[in-house]
């Protein structure tokens, strides 16, 4: 029999059992759409880290005081604090070509007050090329100037969410006065939304000079800060200035190999940690669905198999008019093969519509995250449910075209 | 050893049959032999457990003998697989059952065509190679022949029903039409008229005589039933596994 005839006669077979066809395909649905939304919303998940890590510059290396996130380097004594004049030096255009620029900068949390209302955010005291490495925007007003830095201004730069939450707007704000920790600053701007991020949000932050930082607000000994954002002449330079770098914090702070008392770190090793943790988050979520497929596909077994015992006689008639054994087999094949890719097809559908509810719960709590139904997915799901529907399919079919047509005719 | 004969359709020669029901042997066959000439009408009867639905079985070649030989139309079936004995089962033989055995999800037709599919009939047919216009029995499409075999049977009006709506009458005339549409070389009736009235019973003989009639296809009927057995032209009786008695008219 031809390959249409096959599916045809299988159509006709499941239609004859509407409900049960139906019950049968549900199963698969279900297991197929797990799968799909699952991936979907792993592969969502690090989409959106890996943008919101690139939002921040994908040429940028932070460089920490101490042998930070590498267990195998041995524990050095006496570390030796991070600098600003460690950051000049980096700015060595023979010794370190790639570097475009640097920005020092101290960090922590500090009490913000203004008109009534309190709050605790991030301050960060920098220099102003901190804007541009950071990859941000003032939206009003104008940032950190180098002769307010030096001239230790009590000045600030404030994120939108951090307005919204003390003045209750975020536009006409240039002017007013913020309390910091008890400091009296003014606001020169308003920095631009850059939205959520995975790494808390650049909204809710206040920026002021690093010398005001350091006098006013967080205590660091002589000229240290914490950070020193570093940033490569490319996206392609990043790990040459890394090692640039690296260079020349050893020489400055004579390390012994391997016994470096600071880090390098890059937003690639941060793509990198980050989508390999998301990679198991997906690879687990995907796992747990293909259990709930693995089911579905029991459920083809056991019906295939209450559906040859149903038509043994059917079977018998068949094999009297001259079916082969072959014939029977790919009879039951091609229904049970039939029952998974519809189910294949109806959960790719069905997948694909949970993760687009599951994009519009997070586009309403706030956080931005899309969905993606790759390629992949779709084809991973197509082809397991296909073979899925062969696997359990095999046993009931081979069962049905070893009956011998004498007793299967027999039977009643 | 009997030499089969040119226009013998079967020729059984010491058929034997031992089925093994956990330990106990039953001999259901003892070296039986019979022949039935090509376009002749007989009947097998005997009484329940006599080897008679044995018979039937191996002479359709549902199953196989434990031993002796058989040629049907020529061909020696005792030796083949499976798939040989279903391919000759498809082309050789038409059965048809008591309980009719049509397959109720699919038209009168499309049931009647059945057999046709498994001969890997080609489903268009294979269209006017030059040979006047006259297409000769094996270039008409799978449908036509169907169709032919349908009205044959007198139910031209009745193809697109399924079996279920049909009466018992009806269904059992869509068998023979199944079991006619491959041109067997003989047809297999195991009590034809056992789930019919008597008087749709006797149309339905009257049927299978007119076909032997008119196309001489060599008819086998087992039945019980006195008055079929005796509308046919040689009765063998079987007993014990073995011929009993054989009577013509």
């Amino acid at each position: 029999m031809s390959f249409l005839q096959v599916l045809v006669e299988a159509l006709e077979s499941l239609n004859g059992n509407k409900l049960r066809s139906g019950l049968t395909i549900l199963g698969i649905v279900i297991g197929v759409a797990a799968v799909i939304a699952m991936l979907s919303i792993g592969q969502g998940a690090q989409d959106s880290i890996t943008s919101s890590i690139n939002s921040n510059g994908v040429n940028v290396l932070y460089v920490f005081s101490g042998a930070r996130g590498n267990r195998d380097t041995p524990t050095v004594r006496n570390v030796r604090p991070l600098t600003t004049d460690d950051a000049q030096a980096l700015l060595d255009p023979i010794a370190a070509p790639s570097v475009k620029a640097i920005a020092p900068v101290i960090s922590g949390n500090v009490t913000a007050a203004a008109q009534g209302q309190t709050t605790s955010t991030q301050a960060n005291g920098v220099t102003p090329n901190y804007l541009d490495i950071r990859n941000q925007q003032v939206a009003e007003g104008e940032f950190i100037t180098d002769d307010q830095v030096n001239a230790h201004r009590q000045v600030a730069d404030i994120g939108p969410d951090l307005a919204d939450t003390l003045f209750g707007v975020h536009t006409g704000l240039v002017g007013q006065s913020i309390r910091l920790n008890g400091q009296t600053f003014t606001i020169i701007g308003i920095l631009a939304s850059k939205g959520g991020s995975s790494f808390g949000s650049a909204d809710n932050q206040v920026i002021v000079p690093l010398t005001a930082m350091r006098d006013r607000l967080i205590h660091r000994a002589g000229n240290s800060v914490d950070t020193v954002y570093v940033q490569a002449t490319s996206a392609d330079s990043t790990t040459s200035a890394k090692d640039e770098v690296s260079a020349i914090m050893r020489t400055r702070h004579h390390n012994a190999a391997g016994a470096d008392d600071f880090t390098v770190f890059s937003s690639a090793d941060l793509l990198q940690t980050a989508s390999s943790i998301t990679g198991i988050l997906t690879i687990f979520l995907g796992g747990v669905a293909g259990i709930s497929l693995l089911v579905g596909g029991i459920g083809i077994m056991n019906i295939m198999l209450v559906s040859v015992a149903e038509r043994t006689r059917e079977i018998g008639l068949r094999k009297a008019l001259g079916a082969r054994r072959r014939d029977i087999l790919t009879q039951f094949l091609a229904e049970s093969l039939l029952l998974s890719l519809l189910g294949g097809f109806l959960g790719i559908a069905f997948g694909w519509g949970i993760s687009i509810l599951i994009e519009q719960f997070a586009a309403a709590s706030g956080t931005s995250f899309t969905a993606v139904v790759s390629a992949g997915a779709i084809l991973l799901a197509t082809s397991f449910s296909a073979a899925i529907g062969l696997f359990f399919g095999i046993y009931p079919a081979n069962r049905a075209a070893g009956l011998q047509p004498v007793e299967a005719l027999r039977y009643e | 050893m009997t030499t089969p004969l040119k226009d013998q359709v079967i020729t059984a020669t010491e058929l034997t049959k031992v089925y093994r029901m956990g330990d106990v042997e039953v001999q259901a066959l003892r070296g039986l032999s019979l022949s039935i000439d090509r376009g002749e009408v007989v009947s097998i009867t005997g009484p329940s457990g006599s080897g008679k639905s044995t018979l039937m079985n191996i002479l359709g070649c549902l199953d196989r003998p434990s031993g002796g030989e058989y040629m049907l139309d020529g061909i020696q079936v005792a030796g083949m697989d499976d798939d040989q004995l279903a391919n000759v089962r498809n082309h050789k033989i038409g059965f048809i059952f008591q309980s009719f055995n049509l397959l109720s999800r699919i038209t009168a037709l499309s049931n009647v065509e059945l057999p046709l599919r498994y001969a890997g009939a080609p489903p268009k047919g294979i269209n006017d190679n030059g040979n006047g216009g006259r297409a000769a029995p094996e270039t008409r499409s799978r449908k036509e022949r169907a169709r032919a075999a349908l009205e044959a049977v007198g139910l031209g009006d009745r193809m697109s029903h399924k079996p279920t709506e049909l009466s018992g009458g009806q269904q059992q005339r869509v068998a023979i039409a199944r079991a006619l549409v491959n041109e067997p070389a003989m047809i297999m009736a195991d009590e034809p008229t056992g789930n019919l009235d008597s008087k749709v019973g006797q149309e339905i003989m009257d049927l299978l005589l007119n076909l032997n009639h008119e196309r001489g296809t060599t008819l086998v009927i087992v039945t019980h039933d006195p008055r079929i057995a005796d509308q046919t032209q040689r009765v063998i009786h079987i007993r014990d596994g073995a011929v009993d008695q054989e009577k013509s008219r």
